[in-house]
């Protein structure tokens, strides 16, 4: 292949590419989800049994990523709006997208605590 | 060919308005595609125009819908650390969290499947293959969207 022909792409399409997959990540937590809440029609115990899986600490670490995925997926979305709405979309839509991973950044430090602080204290101790 | 007069199909004359008129009137090209009594009103529809305003609306709804979601689940009063049956019970006796969840079930799974629609029909070429993932979508939607709702309006905190 010549050098320089493959297109890889810039802001745009990685945009487009992260939202792509985080979308389809979170469609498919979404069915586990309603099965696992489903359980409340079966028993409080079977329920509790299946959350309490939830709290374990590599499960935390995959709902940091589950928050990690929703945020991105979130914000970016509001950026597609905002291309496909505001006159002005298009034109800003690199800034608009440097603004989104600046703001999921902020968000994600602040969610290390409240996600991960109890996996924390039962890996290390409190 | 000679002059202007030769050459009906001739792009200057018919611009500046000196070569046809009420006499000789410019012949009348059929459309490619033209609307005859058997075309049907709209040969689309506006099912894709509508899905995409969907997603849009319903993107703006659920941004406030989960992340609300996620900050009472994951990081107000403990985290998970709280989630267990009596946890949802509480909420679940609040007609206002119920519309909430139905909402945002209805909204999420609506949205979702429509997005998988969508990368099916980029990435599945063959005709088939795209008839059954998207059979395979749409069953698994109904089946979960259903089983959610009836959760909700059957939700019966003594169960047990």
């Amino acid at each position: 292949m010549p050098a320089g022909t493959l297109y890889r792409g810039r802001e745009g399409m990685w945009s487009w590419v992260a939202h792509r997959v985080t979308g389809v990540l979170i469609f498919f937590f979404l069915f586990v989800h309603v099965l696992d809440t489903a359980l409340v029609r079966v028993s409080p115990e079977d329920y509790d049994k299946v959350v309490a899986t939830y709290k374990t600490p590599i499960v935390a670490l995959l709902e940091y990523g589950l928050v990690a995925a929703i945020l991105f997926h979130a914000l970016n979305g509001l950026r597609v709006i905002a291309v496909d709405f505001w006159s002005k979309g298009p034109r800003y839509q690199k800034q608009m997208l440097w603004s989104v991973v600046g703001l999921w950044l902020v968000l994600m430090l602040g969610a290390i605590y409240p996600v991960l602080g109890h996996a924390a204290r039962e890996l290390f101790g409190s | 060919m000679a002059t202007t007069e030769s050459t009906a199909a001739g792009i200057g004359p018919v611009e500046d308005g000196s070569f046809y008129n009420v006499d000789n009137p410019a012949p009348v090209i059929e459309a490619p595609r033209k609307r005859t009594r058997k075309t049907p009103k709209s040969t689309r529809g506006n099912f894709e125009m509508a899905a995409w305003l969907f997603m849009r609306l319903s993107g703006v709804v659920l941004v406030v819908l989960v992340l609300g979601h996620l900050l009472i689940q994951l990081v107000l009063d403990g985290g998970v650390s709280k989630i267990g049956f009596a946890f949802v019970a509480g909420r679940w006796a609040s007609p206002f969290w119920q519309v909430w969840d139905l909402l945002m079930l209805w909204l999420a799974m609506l949205h979702g499947a429509n997005g998988l629609r969508t990368v099916v029909n980029d990435y599945a070429e063959r005709a088939n293959t795209r008839l059954w993932l998207k059979g395979l979508l749409y069953t698994a939607t109904v089946f979960t969207i259903l089983l959610g709702t009836l959760v909700i309006f059957t939700f019966d905190p003594n169960i047990r």
